[in-house]
């Protein structure tokens, strides 16, 4: 059960903790916002360095990042009663470690309460509030989410109350699901057409804490009704909205499709993010249970487009592109946006495709675990971290494997 | 001659000895539109976006931008929608006759069957039935379904189950009689259609749109407020927008009725 919040007390400006980072140690972002554990390392001697350098503190040769272990020791432990920074003095107190890594470097982390001088520890690379990458560290196998420094770096569905925003996505029951089983204290899942059937309404009727609303992210007077009504209760919003429609360029419907999509996966993102994502940004710093984060689920074809899939490939790259300029929004409030590119989901629209496709379970627990993460960028299904790979690898290479309709 | 006929028409309204009724429905985004299979090109919905509002986009003005496909919201059947209509000369909504326009209107009371079963058919001999109480179809008149199903809402109105909609129309046969016997003008429902929700598994197929369209006839659905006029005596005025070569049109449709009747 919630607290309920004091309404004669005025709500908190979100703050942020220092942002200031280098062009090099955003690497480091990169690394933090998949979930990967890398740190920087000599390209020539192969010793690994923190924080980040410019050069191998060392030989000077150049750094590269490279996944690494991520065990360490902790030398001492500080902690900070009355910090100096205004961030951290509202957190206050605030735990701060040194720490000896098992891959050479020694490191300030943010620490969990718990961790006692000599103890084992497990590091996490994430990112603060800011949007940086930190390192935190706990007690080997210990529960990292019952540190307070955890629980403001990610988004935990726990007490929180989530929109989902398109109730017939695939993902949807069994994101309810997972959202209900990790604690959500509510879940409004939209309904856009309410005047047709809803297959799987009695099912999500039966998560607890759920409730259906009217949304159709096509109607500006829809969405726009919707955040007057919860626009200031939504901690989370989870975006479904999808309308996967294949076809080439020169398919008879293809030029309406791709309109219909656009209008879904972009223009619709654009309205949430006008409607929603103010009262939101707003609460970033509502309690512990404030405004945390929004999350676009989209397809792999964001980022590589089959021919086949013209319009719709097109429509996920622009609503991908609509990601950025939304997540500077969100980040004035300490929010995360947090992309899950999936491959191809097991529905009618993906019918033709080749297995392994994505399930809605998969889908759900994948978002699931990037909120309690923290994560920025997450990528569902064999097919989906299989071509972005190859993106970084070779992108003309996956451009003629896509033209010739290989995936 | 002309200009008395008119300035009587004026007066009539003046006084409410003649009275408009509106048989339009509010023009909204979450008004149920046709649904076809998805792999079909699709209908856009009603959307109405504002441009400004007496503020930083436009300080002293109200605007909107309107988009939605032409068989939305309370509309209008050109013979060209249909592929029966295709060849009809003057068949889009652009080129149709304007003094077809204005034109009357017999209302066929269906509603008790229509309660009693949404699948409720219109028959030959339903109408026949009524001929015989309120005299022979006119050539040229719109003949109006009133089912009462404008008053339904959201899913209650589109009818929609998984083995298509369900929502009262004609039959084929009436439709023939109706356009090769009687002469129609049109056919007019309160529906998403003019043909029955399951329409599509009648002989012919769709058999308002078959008929009605092949013959250069033309179709009304979503009216509302039917139950507002008279069997007969009732005047139309059904005047879609003039859109290029366009298959149809949301509308404003307006009845006259004398005064006694409204």
């Amino acid at each position: 059960m919630r607290d309920k919040k004091n309404p004669t007390l005025r709500t908190r400006h979100p703050l942020l903790p220092p942002a200031a980072r280098s062009t090099a140690a955003h690497l480091l972002t990169a690394a933090a916002a998949q979930g990967r554990f890398a740190l920087p390392c000599c390209t020539q001697c192969g010793r690994f360095a923190w924080p980040m350098p410019e050069a191998c503190p060392e030989c000077l040769a150049e750094v590269a990042l490279k996944d690494a272990p991520n065990e360490a020791r902790l030398i001492s432990a500080t902690k900070a009663e009355v910090p100096a920074d205004s961030y951290f003095r509202e957190r206050a107190p605030w735990w701060v470690g040194l720490v000896q890594m098992g891959c050479g470097p020694q490191a300030l982390v943010h620490l969990h309460p718990a961790a006692q001088v000599g103890d084992a520890l497990d590091m996490t690379l994430m990112l603060d509030r800011a949007g940086q990458a930190v390192l935190h560290a706990g007690p080997i196998g210990g529960d990292m989410t019952t540190d307070p420094q955890w629980q403001h770096m990610t988004a935990d569905p726990r007490g929180r109350r989530i929109l989902i925003t398109d109730a017939r996505h695939i993902a949807a029951l069994p994101l309810a699901i997972a959202l209900a089983g990790a604690g959500a204290a509510a879940i409004f899942a939209g309904v856009p057409e309410m005047w047709k059937p809803l297959p799987q309404r009695e099912a999500l009727l039966a998560v607890p804490g759920l409730v259906l609303v009217p949304l159709d992210v096509t109607s500006d007077r829809s969405v726009a009704d919707l955040a007057h009504d919860i626009g200031g209760k939504v901690e989370i919003l989870i975006n479904t909205a999808d309308l996967p429609r294949p076809g080439g360029l020169t398919a008879p419907t293809a030029q309406a499709d791709a309109r219909a999509a656009m209008e879904t996966v972009a223009f619709g993102l654009m309205r949430l993010a006008r409607s929603f994502g103010p009262p939101m940004t707003a609460r970033g710093a509502d309690g512990p249970l404030g405004a945390v984060a929004w999350v676009n689920v989209l397809s792999v074809f964001s980022r590589a487009h089959p021919p086949a899939l013209a319009g719709y490939g097109a429509a996920h790259a622009a609503g991908l592109a609509l990601c950025h300029a939304l997540r500077a929004d969100l980040a004035t409030g300490g929010l995360r946006l947090m992309t899950v590119l999936t491959g191809p989901t097991e529905d009618d629209w993906f019918q033709t495709f080749d297995p392994p496709k994505v399930s809605g379970k998969a889908l759900a627990a994948a978002i699931v675990a990037g909120l309690q993460r923290g994560l920025e960028e997450v990528s569902v299904g064999d097919l989906a971290k299989d071509l972005l790979q190859r993106l970084d690898e070779n992108p003309k290479a996956v451009e003629r494997a896509l033209a010739s309709g290989r995936i | 001659m002309a200009m008395d006929v008119l300035a009587t028409l004026i007066s009539a309204l003046a006084c409410g000895q003649v009275r408009v009724v509106d048989l339009t429905q509010t023009l909204t985004e979450d008004f149920p539109t046709i649904v076809l299979p998805p792999e079909f090109g699709q209908s856009a919905p009603v959307r109405i976006e504002q441009i400004a509002h007496y503020d930083a986009a436009g300080p002293a003005w109200y605007w909107n931008n309107l988009s939605f496909g032409e068989h939305t919201g309370t509309h209008f059947d050109a013979p060209a929608h249909w592929f029966t209509g295709r060849d009809v000369a003057r068949g889009t909504v652009d080129t149709l006759p304007a003094e077809d326009m204005i034109a009357p209107a017999c209302v066929v009371d269906c509603t008790a069957g229509c309660a009693a079963d949404p699948d409720f058919l219109l028959t030959r001999q339903q109408l026949e039935a009524w001929e015989a109480s309120h005299g022979r179809i006119p050539q040229g008149a719109w003949v109006l379904m009133r089912s009462d199903w404008s008053q339904r809402k959201g899913a209650a109105y589109a009818g929609l189950r998984g083995d298509g909609a369900h929502t009262p129309g004609p039959d084929a046969e009436a439709m023939r009689w109706l356009v090769q016997e009687r002469g129609i003008l049109g056919f007019g429902t309160e529906t998403i259609g003019t043909d029955a929700g399951q329409g599509g598994d009648f002989t012919p197929s769709y058999p308002a749109h078959h008929y009605l369209h092949g013959a250069g006839r033309y179709g009304l659905q979503c009216l509302t407020n039917l139950h507002l006029l008279p069997p007969t005596g009732a005047v139309l005025l059904a005047a879609p927008l003039k859109v290029h070569a366009g298959s149809g049109s949301p509308l404003r449709v307006l009845a006259l009725v004398t005064g006694d009747e409204a």
